[in-house]
């Protein structure tokens, strides 16, 4: 630890030690809050299992040596996070079937609908924002205002509107489903991830035409003009890299955002996937598979959020990596 | 002999608040190639604009009259391609806070190797080579060590001299600096004012130098032009200036200063505060705070006239008044052989009542 670059090496690493085990103690709260969850429900898992009615004490044995239901709650947790770290989520009550199966089966619809809108956001929101920041006017205004009015939409209702006018009425794409081969599935996911991602294409629209509009008028943006630099370079060196820093972390946010509005456009559209499995175990009380998923989705969440922290440290210099004084 | 910077008649409105507002009027001056100008003047008397308008950094909408002639070019005809010639190689700007007007994301060695290689199409490792130099004229001697630090990292008088080393780096033919030591201590400022000043000799440069420091101006400056209001009050020789000035807001600064061998009880200040160019009454800008001003004074603005021997006033009573200026309220009273003088002073204690 003599030299400048050893140091800075012990500090990036401690950094990243310190940001995995935020993860990880993170992680572990939340498995406890989802687990712990299904205890303060009304009624008692048992109650769920046999819909109230009454059971032999053969019966109850049995569901109590598949559930363990006559163990301690601390112990029950344990067991199951024991499972969880070994890839076993439980058996699913409704289908009778592991519930990481059930969860494979379906996570990639969802993957795909999260990363598609991911995709429209960072394009299509960017590409306003920066037109919008760099080309003040009539047109850069509407936009905004646009923009404005498509953030206070609720998904649930631009999912209605936008099935209603492109499927119903024009019929440009498909009503639900999600296809067969992998161009069909895309084809029939752009209407569900517009849905999904219009009010974060809007929020990052103006976010990084603000960002923009912020950083075009800082000084050291007029020390490159005065240096003579040719209008591109100043926008791309000195514009963009520095507006970047803000929209990334509130694009980091609506994805994580997105994650949860799955389960609304899934149920609206349809689709086989995983926030479609999610309502429909919560109204059957299908508990193994409520908990899974609902770990499933805190766990994405906090990864991601932890992967833009990441991000952030590595684009903005004065973010101290290892909160020590350089 | 046609000077390098030709500056005729200038004038800029601003658009505030949907009006145009003046920030500078009829300003005039030219620097011949090596030599320097200095400009001095209160906060808002408009230096900046003078210095941002030849660089052609106004904001966007400024109206702007007059002429301003480089090497014989009209600047504010420049556009496009020719403008950005005229920025990168011709001029060259030092701004106040070095702080602010670097990129913060962007490491101290792209800052000083930017121009060379966008413009210069310096091959990168070279450009490196060259900014190691330019620390080292500056007196930054671990300049490796520097190129991959973050403005963040560096105090900023050592920002301020990687600022220096910056604009030295195409070296331009006019070094356009805007209060380039007044965000730094006092110890900073004439470490960093003596490698400036004798760069400027060295690389041959002429320099607009923007300052409030009168002594400062002196020191560095061969002229120097005092700024009010928007408007040149005065513009003569640096070191005359300090001897004889020639209109009373000049010798009023003057007088405002402590010196160092003298024990005042109180400094004497300007009454009033400073004006801006928009807000400045008919007349002269400075009559309602000077203790020679006559009705006369407030009637229109006096031009801008040869005292003889290359200086200029923009005093009505500039003549009457030499000589005089530097006398202290006290001793005024006292000096009686002028009649104008006299009156002065008693048009002064009624102020003061």
């Amino acid at each position: 630890m003599n030299s400048p670059a050893a140091r800075a090496a012990w500090h990036t690493i401690r950094f990243l030690g310190g940001r995995i085990g935020g993860l990880l103690a993170t992680l572990l709260a939340s498995s406890f809050v989802v687990f712990g969850a299904l205890y303060l429900a009304p009624g008692s898992p048992m109650t769920f299992l046999t819909h109230g009615r009454s059971m032999t004490p053969d019966a109850i044995a049995q569901i109590n040596q598949q559930y363990h239901f006559d163990e301690p709650f601390a112990m029950q947790y344990v067991r199951w996070l024991g499972g969880i770290l070994q890839g076993d989520f439980g058996r699913s009550i409704l289908y009778k079937d592991a519930v990481s199966s059930l969860l494979a089966q379906r996570i990639g619809t969802t993957v795909a609908l999260v990363a598609l809108s991911a995709l429209l956001v960072a394009f299509v929101g960017l590409a306003i924002g920066i037109f919008s920041g760099l080309k003040p006017g009539f047109a850069s205004n509407a936009l905004m205002g646009m923009s404005t009015a498509a953030m206070a939409v609720p998904t649930f209702v631009a999912a209605v509107v936008l099935t209603l006018v492109l499927a119903v009425e024009l019929g440009w794409f498909p009503v639900f489903g999600v296809g067969t081969d992998p161009i069909d599935m895309v084809y029939h996911l752009v209407l569900p991830a517009f849905a999904l991602s219009l009010a974060s294409i809007a929020f990052v629209a103006r976010l990084s035409q603000a960002a923009i509009r912020q950083e075009i008028s800082a000084d050291h943006v007029q020390t490159a003009i005065g240096r003579g630099f040719p209008y591109g370079v100043v926008v791309r060196r000195h514009v963009l890299r520095n507006a970047s820093l803000p929209v990334l972390t509130v694009l980091g946010l609506t994805l994580a955002g997105m994650i949860s509005g799955t389960v609304v456009v899934e149920q609206v559209f349809q689709l086989n996937g995983v926030g479609s499995l999610l309502v429909s175990s919560v109204q059957q009380k299908d508990f193994p598979v409520v908990q899974a998923i609902c770990l499933v989705y805190v766990a994405a969440f906090i990864i991601l959020n932890t992967v833009i922290d990441l991000a952030y440290s590595i684009l903005d210099p004065r973010v101290s990596v290892g909160g020590g004084k350089p | 002999m046609s000077a390098l910077l030709e500056v005729d008649g200038l004038s800029v409105q601003l658009p505030v608040a949907g009006e145009f507002r003046t920030v500078l009027q009829d300003v005039s001056f030219s620097l011949e190639a090596g030599q320097t100008l200095g400009l001095v003047g209160e906060s808002g008397s408009g230096k900046s604009m003078t210095v941002r308008s030849i660089a052609r950094l106004l904001p966007p909408g400024a109206r702007t009259t007059g002429s301003i002639r480089f090497d014989g070019a009209s600047v504010l005809d420049l556009r496009g391609d020719a403008l950005r010639k005229f920025r990168s190689r011709d001029v060259s700007m030092i701004f106040q806070d070095p702080r602010a007007h670097t990129n913060p994301v962007r490491k101290i060695g792209d800052f000083l190797t930017e121009a060379m290689r966008i413009n210069g199409k310096v091959p990168p490792r070279e450009a490196e080579r060259r900014a190691v130099e330019l620390l080292a004229e500056v007196g930054i001697h671990d300049g490796e060590r520097r190129l991959k630090q973050f403005p963040h990292e560096l105090s900023g008088g050592l920002l301020q001299r990687v600022m220096i080393a910056a604009s030295l780096a195409v070296k331009p033919r006019l070094i356009l600096a805007d209060e380039p030591t007044t965000a730094l201590d006092v110890t900073t400022q004439s470490e960093v004012m003596a490698i400036l000043a004798r760069l400027q000799r060295e690389y041959g440069m002429a320099m607009l130098f923007i300052t409030h420091d009168l002594e400062l101006a002196a020191a560095v400056c061969d002229r120097t032009v005092v700024m009010y209001a928007g408007a040149m009050v005065e513009h003569q020789d640096s070191s005359r200036l300090h001897t004889d000035p020639l209109h009373p807001y000049s010798a009023a600064l003057m007088q405002a200063r402590p010196e160092i061998d003298r024990r005042v009880p109180r400094l004497p200040a300007i009454p009033g505060h400073p004006t801006s160019a928009f807000e400045a009454p008919d007349g002269c800008a400075f009559a309602p705070r000077c203790r020679f001003a006559e009705d006369a004074c407030r009637a229109a603005l006096p031009p801008l006239e040869s005292m003889g021997d290359a200086a200029y006033s923009r005093c009505r009573r500039a003549a009457e008044l030499r000589g005089h200026l530097l006398a202290t309220a006290e001793h005024s009273g006292g000096l009686g052989d002028g009649a104008g003088v006299g009156d002065s002073a008693g048009l002064e204690e009624e102020v003061a009542r």
